[in-house]
């Protein structure tokens, strides 16, 4: 009977290997690359026990302990540092690895009619799944093995072979772990949307309640399958158990899985799918109404990374003086001025990487215009009494709305966690006018995006290298000492860099006029042009 | 009164010339059939007419408004169906109808219930589990709903049953009753000649015929199987046969329209036995033009 429900499981896990030939090397890629640079380049930052230390010092607050988790910071050698600072959240990264390759084999594969095509086939009911599941298995294990091996090859004193092994195994272990996940929820949920969205969503659920047990109280992390991540203490204590756990969890949700594949139908679902709404709500009756639904969750989740990431800017600044005192890159990078605290200087270099990703989703917000250009549904709209002028004219709306959002929140994220983690508090006004002197820059890489809408629809894409020169040439401006006309190519440096510079408003009107004729001009061409198709 | 009125209009996109000076013309409460091979420029026409793409050159009117500069206040009139309904997956088919109502500036919920109903559309369902048919539907029902004056459908049939397609003539039928007008892009032949008034035929780029089905089929030939006690000579010297061929049954042949008198005149003579005449299809009429008197026409060749 087994070898009924699992015929030809071989050629089909050949077969899905084959498939994945180009995605599973470079996610092994990617991952074994980061791990094994941090800790070489940890190895040149803090050579020494003392610039540990000052590190060490600088994770002991619970925002960091939050995102990181705990780790050994009394006695902070390079390989428990290394461990504590990237384990976790590569983790993580392992986590959603197995959920997007799991998803795509199990639910994706049976949604699509794929898996009816090869249920057809002399193959098991099992097959596939079980095939599904050697991959991600084999995948885990040689992500395992070869980060495992490869920080050990680094040679580090504090990174031993017991050690190096129990990081991989941790790694592979969550692989394994995630993919159980999704294969569970492949079983439950009827769409590959609804399996990667569930997933993702206990993923950051775990992620979420070992962040507070390991604030409040660690023995609680035991709840989180990501807490036992943190729980194995490699470097330190090595302790194994945590990782055995997960792989005997993993292989109980593998069984589970098996179990809910066999007793239901192909192509159906535990979970109901419950019908849409029949009727469309008020709000989604015009095209500005349409766009925002359109872009409602992509906005959410920007809306919440920016607050993150200006918060885990605003977390480290507590300690900022002693230690940029112990970092020679950082001061280069830092201007030096007299009466200002370094904190202080170092606000505007916080604000050029801030101001440039809050772009980020603007921008984006305003190609979402191309892209329904291209999938052929703006002529829904354009065929209905809606002009060229609304459609468009929403479209910007939203996106000059979203960057002030963006912008907004990240200060607002940067302030509030800095103002907890120093001792004198930050000064609100102060953050949020640096911020927001920054906000006429983002409008005149929106209206570039619109101008290129205008006349370029094909060369939308345009905008990210502007974007990204912006970035490199104000970032490291400083470091690589390039003449000033080249940062004044991107309307970011013009910005006058409070509080360091002299805040002054010409230049943020003269950057408020350029973009507000970049816009026109994009209405002009936007309106003149034939719709793409 | 012209509801649509298209003079010379001419498109290029770069250096290809999609449109070579097409005529078209729709009169209130007709319905114009729009037939033509794929790649003739349909659809190219059509978005022109929605003022989606910007005509080169030559004039487009609608209900005597210029089709690219007054484009909103013309489509507060117009219901358009596209031959590839591509929806917001994330959607579901109700939104979608009512969103489409909404930008219409119409309301006319029995309306829509009742197409919903007739056209047999699940509306809680999301777009992304739709089917071709099932997307054609939504654009149908919104469509239908809504309270044009003027219907322009690219090839509206193309994915529905043939239970749908007897839904989707009936509701083509009842609009043209309340004296609108219609525009119906189609490949289905047979749906063209029950709906339609008038076609135009167009092939690469150009109009080639336009006229009422009886006037169109004065350009064809009639298909003949006659019988008769004694046989038939002389036939071949009568002007406009073709394609004489003796079998089984007894004489097949073509004959132009114009020319049946005279060969019906003629076969009487030799005492018939059995006569079968089928009228020219529109398929006939089509394949002639498609086919073409040039051996560049594309496809449709034997």
């Amino acid at each position: 009977m087994a070898g009924k429900l699992m015929a030809n499981t071989a050629h089909l896990s050949l077969f899905i290997l084959r498939l994945d030939r180009i995605r599973a090397p470079l996610w092994l890629l990617g991952l074994t690359f980061f791990t094994i640079v941090v800790p070489i380049a940890f190895s040149e930052m803090y050579g020494s026990q003392q610039e540990r230390d000052v590190m060490a010092q600088t994770m002991v607050n619970p925002a960091m302990t939050a995102m990181v988790g705990p780790g050994d910071l009394e006695n902070y050698t390079l390989g428990a540092m290394t461990a504590h600072q990237m384990l976790l959240m590569t983790a993580v990264v392992v986590g959603l690895m197995s959920i997007l390759l799991v998803s795509r084999h199990t639910r994706a594969d049976e949604e699509e009619g794929r898996l009816e095509m090869i249920r057809s086939l002399p193959t098991g009911r099992l097959s596939y799944l079980n095939s599904a599941f050697i991959v991600i298995t084999g995948i885990c294990a040689v992500l395992a093995l070869i980060n495992g091996f490869g920080l050990y090859a680094l040679g580090f004193e504090s990174m031993d072979l017991e050690g190096s092994l129990l990081y991989g195994a941790a790694l592979g272990a969550a692989g394994l772990f995630f993919a159980g996940v999704t294969a569970v929820f492949a079983q439950l949920t009827e769409t590959s949307r609804g399996t990667v969205g569930y997933s993702i969503a206990l993923l950051l659920m775990a992620y979420l309640i070992r962040a507070i047990t390991d604030v409040t109280d660690e023995s609680l992390s035991w709840l989180s399958p990501l807490g036992w991540v943190t729980k194995a203490e490699v470097y330190s204590a090595n302790n194994w158990m945590p990782i055995v756990l997960m792989i005997v969890v993993s292989a109980l949700l593998y069984a589970l899985a098996n179990y809910l594949n066999a007793i239901r139908d192909l192509e159906s679902g535990f979970l109901p799918s419950k019908p849409g709404r029949r009727y469309a709500s008020r709000f989604l009756q015009s095209p500005l109404g349409l766009a925002l639904r359109l872009q409602k969750t992509g906005t959410i989740a920007w809306a919440i990374g920016m607050y993150v990431l200006g918060a885990s800017y605003g977390s480290i600044l507590g300690d900022l003086e002693s230690f940029f005192s112990n970092n020679e890159m950082m001061k280069q990078l830092l201007q030096t001025k007299e009466g200002l605290t370094l904190t202080e200087q170092f606000i505007p270099m916080l604000m050029i990487v801030i101001s440039l990703m809050a772009t980020v989703p603007p921008v984006m917000a305003m190609n979402k215009l191309c892209g329904e250009e291209k999938k052929e549904r703006i002529i829904h709209l354009l065929g209905r009494a809606v002009s060229r002028t609304e459609l468009l004219g929403s479209y910007l709306g939203i996106a000059v709305i979203n960057g002030f959002l963006m912008i907004s929140l990240a200060a607002f994220g940067l302030w509030s966690a800095g103002t907890a983690a120093i001792e004198e508090g930050l000064s609100f006004g102060m953050i949020y006018g640096a911020a927001l002197s920054y906000y006429p820059a983002m409008l005149v890489m929106i209206s570039a995006a619109v101008s290129l809408i205008g006349y370029f629809p094909k060369l939308t894409s345009l905008i990210w290298l502007y974007v990204f020169y912006s970035f490199v040439v104000l970032y490291f401006g400083s470091l690589f000492r390039f003449s000033d006309w080249i940062g004044n190519l991107s309307p970011f440096g013009h910005v006058p860099q409070a509080p360091v510079e002299e805040f002054s408003i010409m230049p943020l009107i003269v950057l408020s006029i350029i973009s507000v004729a970049l816009s026109l001009l994009g209405f002009i061409g936007f309106n003149k042009r034939d719709i793409e198709n | 009164m012209s509801v649509i009125q298209v003079k010379n209009l001419t498109k290029n996109f770069g250096k290809a010339h999609i449109l070579k000076g097409i005529d078209l013309e729709v009169t209130k409460g007709e319905v114009l059939g729009f037939i033509g091979p794929n790649g003739a420029g349909k659809s190219t026409t059509i978005k022109v007419l929605l003022g989606i793409l910007k005509a080169t050159g030559g004039e487009v009117r609608i209900f005597g408004k210029d089709a690219w500069s007054d484009a909103v206040e013309i489509h507060k009139k117009v219901a358009y169906v596209p031959g590839d309904v591509n929806l917001w997956p994330n959607l579901t088919g109700g939104e979608v109808i009512d969103l489409f109502l909404k930008l219409n500036g119409t309301k006319n919920k029995a309306r829509r219930e009742e197409l919903i109903q007739k056209f047999d559309l699940d509306p809680t369902k999301k777009c992304r589990t739709y089917s071709k048919g099932n997307r054609q539907k939504v654009a149908l029902v919104a469509a239908f709903s809504s309270d044009a004056d003027l219907y322009i459908l690219d090839e509206p049939t193309s994915g529905l049953d043939p239970l749908m397609e007897k839904v989707f003539q009936e509701c083509v039928m009842d609009v043209k009753r309340q004296g609108k007008s219609v525009l119906l892009s189609s490949h289905i032949l047979s749906e063209v000649e029950k709906l339609c008034d008038r076609v135009s035929i167009i092939r690469q780029g150009k109009i080639i015929e336009t006229g009422s089905l009886s006037e169109l089929r004065h350009l064809t030939r009639t298909q003949m199987l006659v019988e008769t006690k004694q046989p038939i000579i002389g036939l071949n010297e009568i002007k406009g046969i073709y394609d004489l061929q003796e079998n089984e049954q007894g004489l097949s042949f073509q004959a132009d329209s114009e020319q049946i008198d005279g060969v019906i005149k003629h076969i009487s003579q030799f005492g018939i036995l059995k006569f079968v005449s089928s009228p020219p299809t529109l398929e006939d009429l089509f394949m002639r033009h498609y086919e073409g008197s040039e051996g560049t026409a594309a496809g449709g060749k034997h």
